[in-house]
C-alpha cells in the first residue's frame, strides 16, 4: 500500500512550503466572491415581500452558520485523523480551526439576534435549534480550552480531539432540530433534495457568499495553520533558518 | 493498514457511534421537552395543563382576529389544521403578525379552555420572495395550517 503521499501530508514543513504558493490566489478569490456576493446581495437583490430589507441579513447569517458547521467537521476529522495515524499537522490543522468555528458560531448567533428582533419580535428563543447552536459555540470553547489546558502539547491535542470528536453528535442535531421538533426558528430555505424557497434572484448572490466564506475559510485556516506550525516548530533547523533569512532580509 | 492504526481507528469509530447513541437516548427521552410550543391540537387533546406558563404555535386563522373596543385586548385563533386555539393578548403585536402567518404565544391556559398570552412571536416562514413576485403568487398566506409549521 503506497500511504507515503499521506504521511508527507502529515509534515508541517511540506505543508508550511506548499501552502505559501497557493496562499494568496485563495484569498484573492475569497475577497472576490466576497465582494461581488455582498453588493449583489445587500444593493441589488430585491426585498422581500413580508420583511423588507431586514432580510439582507441572510447573506452573513447563513454562510456563517454553514461554515460554523463545517468547520466543526473539518476540526473533528482532524482530530480523528491525528488520534488515529499520529499526525502532527492534523492536530495542528484541528487547534486551528477551532477559534475560527467560535468566531463563526458567533456571527451567526449575533446575526441571527439582530434579524430576530425586527422578525419574530424578540431577540433570543431557547428554541431546539438556536439552543443547539449555542451548544456548538460553547464546544467550540471547550476545545480551545482544553487543547491549551496541558503543559504537555501532545496531551492537550487528544483531549481536545477526543471532545471535538463526542461533539460532533451536535451536528446532525442543529442540522434537522427544525424538522424533527416545534421550533420558532424556520426550517431550511436552501433544500438539498427539492427545490429552494428562495426567488433565484436572492438565491445567486447567497449562493455566491456561501462559495466566497467557504473560500475565507480556507484561506484564514491555512494561515493560522502556518502560525501555530511556526509556533509549534520553532525549535526546528528549518524554522530557525526560515526565520534567520526573513530577519536577515529585513535588517 | 498497521494493526496499531487500525484498532485506533476502530476506538474513534466507536467513541462517536457511542456518544451519539447515548445523546440520541437523552434526546429521545427529553423529545416532550425539546418542542418550543405544544400545537392547539395538543391543547384540544388535554395533554396541555392550566394555569402554567407555556406556548402554543400555529397559523393566525384569517378572519379571527378581534379587537377589543373598550381595552387593549386582542383576541385571535391559531390552528394546525386540526384544532383550533383562542389566544387573547394586550400588548403589542410583532409587525410580521398576520392572518394566515404562523405566530407563537407565550401564556396561561384558562379555564374557558383560551390562553392569556403575555408574549405573542411572529414564526417566519422559509420562503424569500420579492415583492412584484409575491403579488402575482395566487396563495398569499405562506402558512397552510399544516400540523408541522
Amino acid at each position: 500500500m503506497s500511504w507515503q503521499w499521506f504521511h508527507r501530508l502529515g509534515s508541517p514543513r511540506w505543508f508550511y512550503q506548499k501552502s505559501s504558493a497557493w496562499l494568496p490566489w485563495l484569498g484573492a478569490a475569497a475577497l472576490l466572491l466576497l465582494t461581488v456576493g455582498i453588493v449583489w446581495g445587500l444593493g441589488f437583490a430585491p426585498e422581500d415581500a413580508k420583511q423588507g430589507n431586514s432580510y439582507r441579513i441572510i447573506y452573513i447569517h447563513v454562510p456563517a452558520a454553514f461554515l460554523a458547521l463545517a468547520g466543526y467537521y473539518i476540526m473533528a476529522i482532524s482530530g480523528a485523523i491525528g488520534l488515529i495515524w499520529k499526525m502532527k499537522l492534523s492536530f495542528v490543522v484541528m487547534r486551528a480551526a477551532a477559534p475560527i468555528g467560535a468566531v463563526l458560531t458567533f456571527v451567526a448567533l449575533f446575526t441571527g439576534a439582530v434579524w430576530g428582533k425586527p422578525t419574530w419580535g424578540t431577540y433570543w428563543v431557547w428554541d431546539a435549534r438556536i439552543t443547539s447552536m449555542l451548544i456548538l459555540f460553547f464546544l467550540y470553547l471547550g476545545v480551545m480550552a482544553l487543547s491549551g489546558a496541558f503543559s504537555r502539547e501532545q496531551s492537550g491535542d487528544k483531549a481536545s480531539a477526543l471532545l471535538a470528536l463526542v461533539g460532533t453528535v451536535n451536528i446532525p442535531i442543529i442540522y434537522k432540530s427544525v424538522d424533527w421538533w416545534f421550533t420558532l426558528h424556520q426550517p431550511a430555505t436552501l433544500k438539498l433534495t427539492e427545490a429552494s424557497t428562495i426567488d433565484p434572484s436572492m438565491f445567486y448572490p447567497l449562493i455566491t457568499m456561501i462559495a466566497g466564506f467557504y473560500l475565507f475559510y480556507a484561506w484564514v485556516l491555512t494561515l493560522h495553520t502556518r502560525a501555530l506550525i511556526l509556533q509549534r516548530e520553532w525549535r526546528t533547523q528549518w524554522v530557525r533558518e526560515l526565520m534567520g533569512t526573513s530577519s536577515a532580509a529585513r535588517g | 493498514m498497521h494493526p496499531a492504526r487500525k484498532q485506533r481507528l476502530i476506538l474513534v469509530v466507536l467513541l462517536v457511534a457511542l456518544s451519539s447513541v447515548a445523546v440520541g437516548f437523552v434526546t429521545y427521552a427529553m423529545r416532550e421537552n425539546m418542542d418550543f410550543f405544544y400545537a392547539p391540537s395538543a391543547f384540544a387533546a388535554g395533554e396541555v395543563p392550566f394555569e402554567k406558563r407555556i406556548r402554543a404555535g400555529g397559523c393566525v386563522v384569517p378572519g379571527s382576529i378581534v379587537r377589543d373596543e373598550a381595552s387593549l385586548d386582542v383576541r385571535f385563533a391559531i390552528t394546525d389544521g386540526e384544532a383550533e386555539l383562542e389566544v387573547v393578548f394586550d400588548k403589542i403585536l410583532p409587525d410580521l403578525f398576520a392572518e394566515g402567518e404562523a405566530a407563537v404565544v407565550t401564556g396561561k391556559l384558562q379555564q374557558g379552555g383560551y390562553v392569556r398570552a403575555d408574549q405573542v412571536l411572529a414564526k417566519h416562514d422559509e420562503s424569500y420572495t420579492p415583492p412584484e413576485v409575491a403579488e402575482t403568487m395566487v396563495n398569499q398566506a405562506s402558512c397552510q395550517g399544516d400540523a408541522k409549521i
